[in-house]
């Protein structure tokens, strides 16, 4: 008898729908069925048991060919790759649970890296409008039970968070929103007209590049002030329009995506988003929530804000202050420098997604995959070491992109022998401890520097 | 397991009425035991020494999903203002308001603390509050889930169930392996979903057409029915303004006929937090004035209420509160940054910075607001030190606010500094208060009294023999107190010895061990409730957006429990 698995998290988008129903093989081995989950989610649980799996980690040869190793072997490996090197980066964990996040930042602080996640090349300039405007927000079940007003702006769910509609925003019977989409106004905001837009009931098609110019005129005409005739490539009685179903919403929320915050301006846009939000709450009920692309992208934010105060590009390499300063110590700035000498690449593809030139620099030195999966980063690495995949195969807490935490689920168990993205971390800093005990043996004279406290 | 033995210490026991006798102290098997019972102790010599059980905070924001976003969005509170990592401790410890949850573990234990009651959990969030628990080293945590803005809570109170209610609450405290109920501005943060607020005890909230009143009420009902360890905890309607003194009177009022059935030794029915904000005269910032005098003359007269002070302490600081229509109120007040969330069917919150000046003739006036709170009163045992943390100042100002209660020469120095010190004396009676408290008293707000208003008072905040070992030894002769207030306040902010659970966890102010933490929870028993049931299934089915068995904590994020447990099965 095959076995279904019910309330199962899907591991794909920051949507996190959490009810989808897995069925699973008789011997428990194999996904037979994905029920509720989206083309993408479908995908990702058939195909942790659809094919050959990595389950060994593999360690490149002088002749460029991988060689299986244990895990004792490869862990041993990151942590005195770690230990030699003078900053390494540890990036990625858009994909692992908080547990991951939690004991990888145990490894940064012990052998002084930086650590920072996929916020450095996505929702990082989100961060940077939040830091000097706030973040007047909601859960998306407030979206689902109260809004009559809903603006996507630099945003296409149809395509990147494929359940988001149906789930939250347009589509679904709330409590006070009984008739679902015929009791709400919808109004999309892209330079292209998206397969959301065809959703709309109003589509703008800003000009590229100028949605700061369009939100500062939405700004002007709700405080009462005249613009001109064409703003952003938009008439002016359409702003006026707009604007007039803003103020009179009884609940409104504006998701923005990447249109916003990697188009000129990037912090900028989303810094006046907010204000535009601010603004409309002198009216009435506005809130605005960032598109946040992976399942657990905002969960590094949250875990390393309670444990440093800082959710991305965390330089811990003085090993006993955390400093923060994106250009600084993000990524991409880091390794466009070549200022980093080892690289460990978890939950993510950097091989993928950094510019060439990053890469490039990266690959002089040792460069680390932990992934379930094979891909770009894993097939340029030094060490690839293969973990369960969160959601299906391991179980732990996941922050959706309205950081409410939920529950995953493991509907299987992963591959014989290959553990957790958390037990690595674990075990490497256990590894890495060792290692400095050895050190301290040999020269007992080199004791820790003594604290200096501030203030006190 | 190891025995210790606390030497020669003057002792300050309110809950066994000892003060400040020259005692030893047996430590056995992580419990306080008879001195006779030892064997082979190591001793800690502790002559002239105070020695006080370990202190436990009633109300403080340390953990949770809004604390997390005062953190993430004010880099600005890390820089500069960050200590370098201690070589006894085994993390970084980053902040200063709204420390990390490391520094936040290290700097209570430091203070001689070892119990914090974070005061609201928004019961969607728990996982992510218990997962900061987990992080959070040294100090036993309990959580307290928000009910005054739920909607399964309000359309109970409003049907006057509270057999129903009684069995949702029960049913909320497991899933969310909470404490106790809290509530926040009743009505106001559900108002708040439509950008409205409930700013007086009867003002019907939209839709639901309840009143706060009736929310209070109703909350006190249903503690008393359940018999919980602790009271309804409640953040009244109103928080801040001028002339609120009369609302708060008003919920005071509320509690009135209503008397405390539990086992656990809990005397009130009604705990009333941070009342400093909720005590000002006057109908606008121009003449706010201090009314701290008729609120704590009506609590003086009523023993079925304790309260908190939240004690403003004159800090750059970072506000954050359930009240989300408060928090909106104070941005335009201040027009900096604003965090905001409000949350599904449950509550709501908000997050703005705030600077509280010696220069601005209102901060002035809250500082005495709060500090009369106390020394008008005259039952310490009903009255607690509480700065709300981070909301009128951080919790590691303790020390400076158990000073300026302990020292009338410490108040006049930090009036010096005040720019408007002539009108907060005539708004205030602060210049006319001489007294001071003992160091009994302040055992009594910081430890026994909150220990007995919890419910814990078997566990914490006494050095009973049975009790947990948590004991504070702070470098202070209560036969030759310090002339200076400055080494009060030094002595207060880091014991010579704090003993966790039996073992030296702080040695001379500094961390030495880092022994396993509890997360506090109440399973309370309650009859079948097929009604009560339906309703979470139907509201989970239709309205939430998660699913109903992904909403209950798994019991593998909850960390190190110790329950609670209560039998209203009956």
């Amino acid at each position: 008898m095959s076995k279904k698995v019910e309330n199962v998290g899907c591991p794909y988008c920051g949507v996190c729908c959490d009810d989808l129903v897995v069925t699973v093989s008789d011997d428990g081995k194999k996904i037979l069925e994905v029920e509720n989950a989206c083309a993408i989610g479908n995908q990702i649980f058939h195909h942790a048991t659809g094919g050959e799996r990595v389950r060994l980690p593999r360690l490149r040869q002088p002749d460029g060919t991988y060689k299986d190793i244990s895990y004792d072997e490869a862990i041993d490996y990151a942590a005195n790759v770690l230990y030699k090197a003078k900053k390494p980066l540890i990036y990625g964990f858009g994909s692992t649970n908080c547990e991951g996040m939690a004991a990888a930042a145990k490894v940064a602080e012990k052998a002084g890296a930086v650590l920072d996640n996929c916020a450095s090349i996505c929702h990082g300039s989100s961060f940077l409008a939040m830091f000097d405007n706030g973040y007047p927000s909601c859960t998306l079940g407030e979206t689902k039970n109260r809004a009559d007003v809903i603006v996507y702006w630099g945003a296409n769910p149809a395509h990147a968070h494929p359940r988001h509609m149906s789930r939250y925003s347009i589509f679904p019977r709330g409590f006070f929103t009984g008739k679902g989409h015929k009791s709400r106004k919808i109004i999309v905001v892209d330079p292209r007209h998206t397969d959301t837009a065809q959703v709309a009931d109003i589509y703008l098609q800003v000009q590229q590049g100028h949605d700061y110019e369009l939100f500062d005129a939405f700004r002007a005409v709700v405080r009462g002030h005249e613009i001109p005739d064409v703003v952003a490539g938009i008439r002016r009685e359409q702003i006026v329009e707009v604007a007039d179903i803003l103020k009179k919403a009884r609940f409104g929320t504006i998701f923005y995506g990447m249109g916003l915050c990697h188009s000129d301006g990037r912090n900028h846009n989303v810094d006046i988003a907010i204000s535009l939000t601010r603004d409309l709450n002198d009216f009435t009920k506005w809130t605005i929530m960032a598109m946040r692309g992976h399942y657990n992208i905002t969960g590094p934010g949250a875990v390393w804000s309670w444990q440093y105060g800082y959710p991305y590009c965390l330089d811990l390499t003085k090993r006993d202050i955390a400093h923060m300063n994106p250009g600084e110590t993000s990524s991409i700035d880091l390794a466009m420098r070549d200022e980093v000498d080892a690289f460990i690449n978890i939950g993510t593809d950097a091989g993928a997604h950094f510019p060439i030139d990053a890469v490039k620099h990266l690959r002089k030195h040792p460069w680390i995959t932990i992934d379930p999966n094979i891909c770009m980063a894993s097939e340029i690495s030094d060490l690839h070491i293969p973990v369960g995949i969160v959601g299906v195969e391991v179980p732990g807490i996941v922050y959706r992109m309205d950081n409410v935490p939920i529950q995953y689920r493991k509907v299987i168990d992963p591959p014989e022998g290959v553990i957790s993205d958390e037990e690595v971390f674990e075990r490497i800093h256990k590894r890495l401890c060792e290692l400095e005990a050895e050190e301290v043996a040999k020269e007992p004279v080199k004791a820790a520097p003594e604290g200096v406290r501030v203030g006190e | 397991m190891s025995e210790l033995l606390i030497k020669n210490g003057f002792v300050f026991d309110p809950l066994q009425g000892i003060k400040g006798d020259r005692m030893d102290i047996g430590i056995k098997d992580g419990k306080i035991v008879e001195t006779s019972a030892l064997e082979n102790p190591k001793t800690i010599d502790a002559a002239g020494m105070t020695v006080m059980a370990g202190g436990v905070d009633i109300h403080s924001h340390v953990v949770g999903p809004k604390v997390n976003i005062g953190r993430l969005f004010r880099p600005e509170d890390k820089l500069f203002k960050s200590p370098h990592k201690s070589p006894t401790c085994s993390r970084m410890e980053m902040g200063s308001s709204v420390p990390s949850t490391f520094k936040t573990g290290y700097d209570y234990a430091r203070m001689g603390y070892v119990f914090v009651n974070e005061a609201a959990m928004p019961p969607l969030h728990s996982p992510h509050v218990h997962e900061e628990i987990r992080d959070t080293p040294i100090i036993d945590n309990a959580a307290m889930p928000v009910f005054g803005n739920n909607w399964f809570t309000l359309e109970y109170l409003k049907n006057n169930e509270i057999e129903n209610n009684a069995a949702y609450t029960a049913w909320l405290l497991r899933a969310t392996r909470g404490f106790g109920i809290k509530v926040v501005n009743p009505g106001g943060s559900e108002a708040w979903g439509w950008g409205l607020n409930c700013v007086h005890i009867h003002d019907p909230v939209p839709y639901f057409d309840i009143t706060p009143a009736r929310i209070i009420k109703g909350l006190i009902e249903t503690n008393e029915h359940l018999g919980l360890p602790h009271s309804m905890h409640l953040h009244c309607n109103n928080l801040g303004n001028p002339g609120n003194y009369t609302d708060t009177l008003e919920s005071l009022r509320l509690a009135e006929g209503y008397t405390p059935k539990n086992n656990f030794g809990r005397e009130q029915v009604m705990h009333v937090t941070h009342l400093q904000f909720h005590a000002y005269g006057g109908d606008s910032w121009g003449n706010v004035e201090s009314r701290s005098k008729d609120i704590m003359d009506y609590v003086n007269a009523h023993d079925n209420i304790t309260v908190d002070m939240g004690q403003v302490t004159l800090d750059e600081t970072t506000t954050m509160t359930a009240d989300g229509p408060f928090e909106h109120h104070l941005r335009a007040l201040n027009n900096l940054k604003w965090a905001n969330v409000d949350v599904e069917l449950e509550t709501a919150a908000g997050v703005v910075p705030y600077i509280y000046s010696p220069k601005v003739k209102v901060c002035t006036i809250q500082w005495a607001v709060g500090l009369e709170l106390a020394l008008f009163s005259k039952d310490l045992m009903r009255t607690f030190v509480t700065t709300d943390h981070p909301n009128a100042g951080p919790f590691t100002r303790y020390p400076q606010v158990i000073t300026w209660l302990m020292s009338r020469a410490a108040r006049d120095e930090t009036m010096k500094t005040f720019k408007w010190l002539d009108r907060t004396i005539e708004s205030t009676s602060i210049d006319s208060i001489d007294r001071e408290l003992t160091l009994y008293e302040i055992a009594q707000m910081t430890r026994a009294g909150p220990a007995k208003a919890l419910g814990i008072s078997n566990i914490y905040g006494g050095l009973a023999p049975g009790m947990d070992a948590d004991v504070a030894v702070y470098p202070l002769n209560p036969e030759d107190m310090p002339s200076d207030p400055a080494a009060i306040e030094k002595a207060f902010a880091r014991c010579a010895w704090l003993v966790k659970d039996g073992v030296v966890t702080v040695k001379d102010g500094e961390i030495v061990a880092e022994p396993a933490k509890r997360t506090i929870w109440v399973d309370v028993k309650v009859p079948d409730n097929a009604q009560v049931q339906r309703d979470i299934y139907e509201h989970f089915l239709r309205h939430y957006s998660v699913k109903l068995d992904n909403y209950s904590l798994f019991e593998e994020h909850l960390h190190n429990p110790r329950v609670i447990e209560v039998n209203a099965a009956q």
